[in-house]
């Protein structure tokens, strides 16, 4: 076999399964689907994280500190696995099917990351313009919706753009549940063409387009957002 | 209780293999980051285009992928052209995990390093410069020794991520913490007690670094701001 072959088997592939069979389409719907509600859900789960480290309660920063750790510390295909054997578990009344389970698995990774991310753009915010603001008379909660957040989103929004990014290259591991995501067209095709590795070539260049086009998307909504600042 | 330190045992087994490809890939990963990071900085448009191509790359597709064409798809390639190549006959499945591992980290540390790079002031090296060292010694000698320091931090970051990602080595036939609480529980299917020993054997492991990581950076603010 030569080069060209390869090529010519991608091609083959590209056209008869991933548009013919239209595969990449579903790939894809998959793919940014559960990459959306993941980071969507996971962005407002992150968002009540960061406000709640911020309590004075504390038995309350305790558990969401541990939360934060133990996600930030153990490998999201892991947390894949044991979200698909508990959360039908917890849920049963629902009878959750297994991309509920993995959309909800990368959903908690993704709240502990964007808590994270929260955080420190918060953190990046000056100190004196806290201070200036309570000097001024601003109560502490006040201060924080009119002065810190609205420049912490700054640096927020651009770093959220990485997450959804990071979160669409970690669907991939969802295939290991046969959601119809792009990973799985690898396992379909595979099994029908017997040519597993053209296949992989057209599931890498997929992602990358994907990964590439938002990224150089969200170059641009940052320079945009940064001229208007 | 009984059952769940055995699950526990049984993913530590895992510790040596995982340790060991992530220690192997922060080498590769910093010495071809580092490289990557000098290309994409020099005058030349090749390699500067050739890196950032690289890098993008990369960046751009799931570590999964890159693992499974490794593994799978170089032995392929090199059978169909008549070349008799197996990755057991070079030290087994574990070498294409390694150079995965180390291939996909260097584009994740030549950003930290050019970044690194790039905090040090210019006046650095425009002093030696003009102290007669060549680019390269000006580099070797001011710059990266004072890059370092900025970038420990962030490359003991890296090492924590990649010991996470090598849990996907599992696909290609490395058998590491998470492969073995898989393989423990498909024969015992003692599904929950599996995988929290998996968990916590990589907490021991990730917690204490990113806590030590924590501390230097702290110790590096307030000596910043003490000077």
């Amino acid at each position: 076999m030569t080069m060209g072959s390869i090529f010519h088997d991608m091609w083959d592939i590209f056209v008869e399964y991933y548009i013919g069979q239209g595969l990449l389409w579903t790939g894809i719907g998959y793919t940014l689907a559960l990459s959306a509600i993941a980071v969507f859900f996971g962005a407002l789960l992150g968002a009540l994280l960061a406000i709640g480290k911020m309590s004075r309660f504390k038995a309350l920063r305790f558990i969401i500190t541990a939360f934060i750790e133990i996600m930030r510390g153990t490998p999201a295909l892991l947390q894949l696995y044991i979200a698909y054997f508990i959360v039908p578990m917890l849920l049963t009344n629902l009878n959750p099917t297994p991309i509920a389970c993995v959309a909800i698995g990368l959903m908690l990774n993704s709240a502990a990351y964007v808590s994270e991310i929260i955080r420190s753009g918060i953190d990046a915010v000056d100190k004196g313009q806290t201070e200036a603001a309570r000097a001024l008379g601003l109560t502490s909660k006040t201060t924080m919706i009119k002065v810190v957040m609205p420049q912490a989103i700054k640096n927020i929004l651009p770093a959220l753009g990485n997450e959804f990014i990071t979160i669409i290259k970690e669907t991939s591991l969802a295939s290991n549940f046969f959601v119809g995501e792009l990973m799985t067209t690898y396992a379909v095709i595979k099994g029908v063409t017997f040519n597993p590795i053209p296949t992989l070539m057209d599931i890498g260049i997929i992602y990358f387009v994907m990964t590439f086009t938002l990224s150089k998307l969200m170059g641009i909504a940052e320079r945009r957002m940064k001229a208007s600042a | 209780m009984g059952v769940y330190l055995k699950g526990f045992l049984i993913a530590c087994r895992g510790i040596p293999a995982t340790v060991a490809v992530s220690l192997i890939a922060i080498v590769i990963g910093a010495a071809f980051g580092l490289l990557l990071a000098l290309c994409s900085q020099t005058k030349s448009k090749v390699l500067q285009v050739l890196s950032k191509v690289y890098i993008d790359i990369v960046r751009g597709t799931p570590m999964l992928v890159q693992a499974l064409i490794m593994a799978y798809g170089i032995p392929w390639l090199l059978q169909s052209w008549g070349v008799g190549f197996k990755w057991d006959n070079f030290g087994g499945m574990v070498v294409p995990a390694v150079i995965v591992c180390g291939f996909n980290s260097a584009a994740y540390m030549s950003e930290v390093i050019r970044s690194g790079i790039q905090a040090i002031d210019k006046g650095q090296m425009e002093a030696a410069r003009s102290l007669g060292m060549s680019h390269g010694m000006a580099m070797r000698l001011v710059i990266i020794p004072q890059a370092v320091r900025i970038i420990l931090p962030a490359f003991a970051n890296e090492f924590v991520t990649l010991i996470k990602e090598t849990s996907v080595l599992g696909y290609v036939g490395v058998v590491e913490i998470l492969r073995r609480g898989q393989l423990w529980n498909s024969s015992s299917f003692e599904t929950f007690p599996a995988y929290i020993g998996v968990a916590l054997a990589y907490m021991i492991l990730t917690i204490p670094l990113s806590k030590a990581i924590n501390g230097y950076e702290r110790k590096m603010a307030r000596k910043e701001s003490a000077a």
